[in-house]
């Protein structure tokens, strides 16, 4: 095993400012959660299978377990910890609620900046356009209905609005 | 994941310099599959060179007649670029058909390129596997092969190339442009993947140390009759298990050119330019499709349980082309329209 290379490193999650020393081969995942404490934002498979460490980086969704943290000098991050303003809900946190959206909730973080990010994209009118892009998003309990449902809601106030 | 050094790169000579200082060495640029397959320990590098910061082209430009991807420009952004949606509308397809979109906002074009198989035996780390460690044998060959070629195999490996992007490459006539030890090279599509042959460790044509940093597309973008059809296990976000990209050029009811490239069937992005000229001339009907079908699958080798694959590939390429003539038709997800 080499020596430990340890690499300063600077970003912005929620709107703060944090400098961390890690190590090449962290990812940001493991360091929001065992470092900064920032556990809002899970492990599940780890390898970019199911969606569930999503977060915003620069505005767009990407899975925080196959993003090292030492490549994401001056990024800035948003989390599920960062989503709620004045401690009132984000609109879609509110929906997931009102739509009965999780059940074990522990896809819901990854749900909700992703769906967070989809709706920023733009990409997606039609409701089979919203799955098909919310597919990198899974959730065993079977909510997906529900999900589709609660961002559908958000969506459509959105363009009514 | 093993321990490994770090390097953000600051010139593509200093990319290319740092990375074959190093036999272990290794780009990473979106990170989406180097990752992964350091995390299963199926990739070991000792120092992993960073790229990004090499990423000064934008995200498509114009080069001569047609355009010039950035290699370093991610999937997505690449997709929803105005000209490719405009002019490469098959290219914006097949990207669109792969991954899921969080994958497609950090992979890059270069490493769409650079993947490797998703063979279950390549990941699995205590099974022997010619493509990660030649010489000890392939176990797809007698394992279970469902996601497995039918063309262009060897008797050391019958993986498949995973890519969506490339398959629309291939059909588009892209060629790749590289950067190493040896200068710039420009590098057809047709000869950047390999077959597996006696060599199966080896996806690419690339020498070592080479970088990508762009990909042209030529000037003819087939944006008024092209398709692509992916068929997979689930709808959404899985590799496909046979994918088509058909590309026409009509004259009234005539083919004056076709270009049709397979997915999913082989170690690369499959071409057959005999099916491709059995098709010019003709009228755009079903039974010529289907003629054309049998020239591409002619040779097919299938194993215990993917012996569906040739007639699920020659029902695909029929119905892509038929989706080719009416574009708009196209359902999200590359799915099959009527």
């Amino acid at each position: 095993m080499m020596d430990q290379q340890l690499i300063s490193t600077s970003f912005t999650i929620n709107r703060k400012e944090y400098k961390v020393s890690v190590a090449p081969w962290s990812s940001l995942l493991d360091v929001m959660r065992e470092t900064l404490d920032l556990t809002g934002t899970k492990k599940g498979c780890d390898h970019g299978q199911c969606g569930a460490c999503t977060v915003l980086i620069n505005g767009k969704r990407v899975l925080s377990c196959l993003t090292l943290a030492v490549m994401k000098e001056g990024a800035e991050i948003t989390t599920i910890e960062g989503i709620a303003e004045d401690g009132k809900l984000h609109p879609l946190q509110q929906a997931f609620i009102d739509h009965d959206a999780f059940q074990c909730g522990y896809c819901t973080p990854g749900q909700i900046c992703s769906a967070i990010g989809m709706l920023q994209e733009g990409k997606a009118q039609s409701r089979a356009e919203v799955k098909e892009l919310m597919s990198g998003n899974l959730c065993r309990c079977g909510a997906n209905t529900n999900i589709i449902d609660a961002i559908m809601e958000i969506k459509e106030g959105a363009a009514h609005a | 994941m093993h321990n490994f050094r770090y390097k953000a790169a600051t010139s593509v000579s200093d990319a290319v310099v740092e990375v074959n200082q190093s036999a272990e060495g290794q780009f990473v640029a979106g990170g989406t599959n180097v990752l992964d397959l350091m995390k299963y320990f199926v990739a070991k590098p000792e120092v992993l060179v960073d790229v990004n910061p090499l990423n000064s082209l934008p995200v498509v430009s114009e080069y001569k007649e047609g355009v010039r991807l950035s290699a370093f420009a991610t999937n997505a952004d690449t997709a929803y670029h105005p000209i490719i949606e405009k002019r490469y509308p098959l290219l914006s397809k097949a990207i669109l058909a792969g991954a899921s979109a969080q994958i497609r906002n950090m992979a890059t074009n270069g490493g769409n390129l650079l993947q490797r198989t998703r063979c279950y035996y390549f990941y699995d780390v205590n099974t022997p596997c010619n493509k990660r460690e030649p010489g000890t044998g392939c176990s797809a060959i007698r394992g279970y092969n469902r996601m497995m070629a039918i063309m262009g195999t060897s008797e050391h490996c019958i993986a498949v190339f995973p890519s969506d992007m490339c398959v629309a490459l291939a059909a588009l006539g892209a060629v790749v442009n590289t950067d190493g030890m040896q200068g710039k090279r420009e590098i057809p599509f047709a000869d950047f993947h390999r077959l597996p042959g006696d060599h199966p460790e080896k996806d690419n044509n690339l020498l070592a140390g080479e970088l990508i940093t762009g990909i042209d597309l030529p000037a003819e973008g087939f944006a008024e009759h092209y398709a692509y059809l992916k068929l997979r296990d689930r709808n959404s976000y899985a590799f496909a298990l046979v994918s088509v990209a058909v590309v026409f050029r009509l004259d009234g009811d005539l083919i004056s050119e076709a270009r049709i490239a397979l997915g999913g069937i082989a170690h690369k992005p499959w071409r057959v330019l005999d099916a491709e000229l059995y098709l010019q001339g003709k009228s755009a009907t079903v039974d010529h499709f289907a003629a054309a079908a049998e020239i591409i699958l002619q040779g097919a080798k299938t194993f215990e349980f993917n012996s569906f694959k040739p007639e699920l590939a020659r029902r695909a390429i029929i119905r892509c082309c038929k989706m080719a003539l009416s574009p708009d038709t196209q359902l999200p997800g590359a799915q099959p329209s009527a």
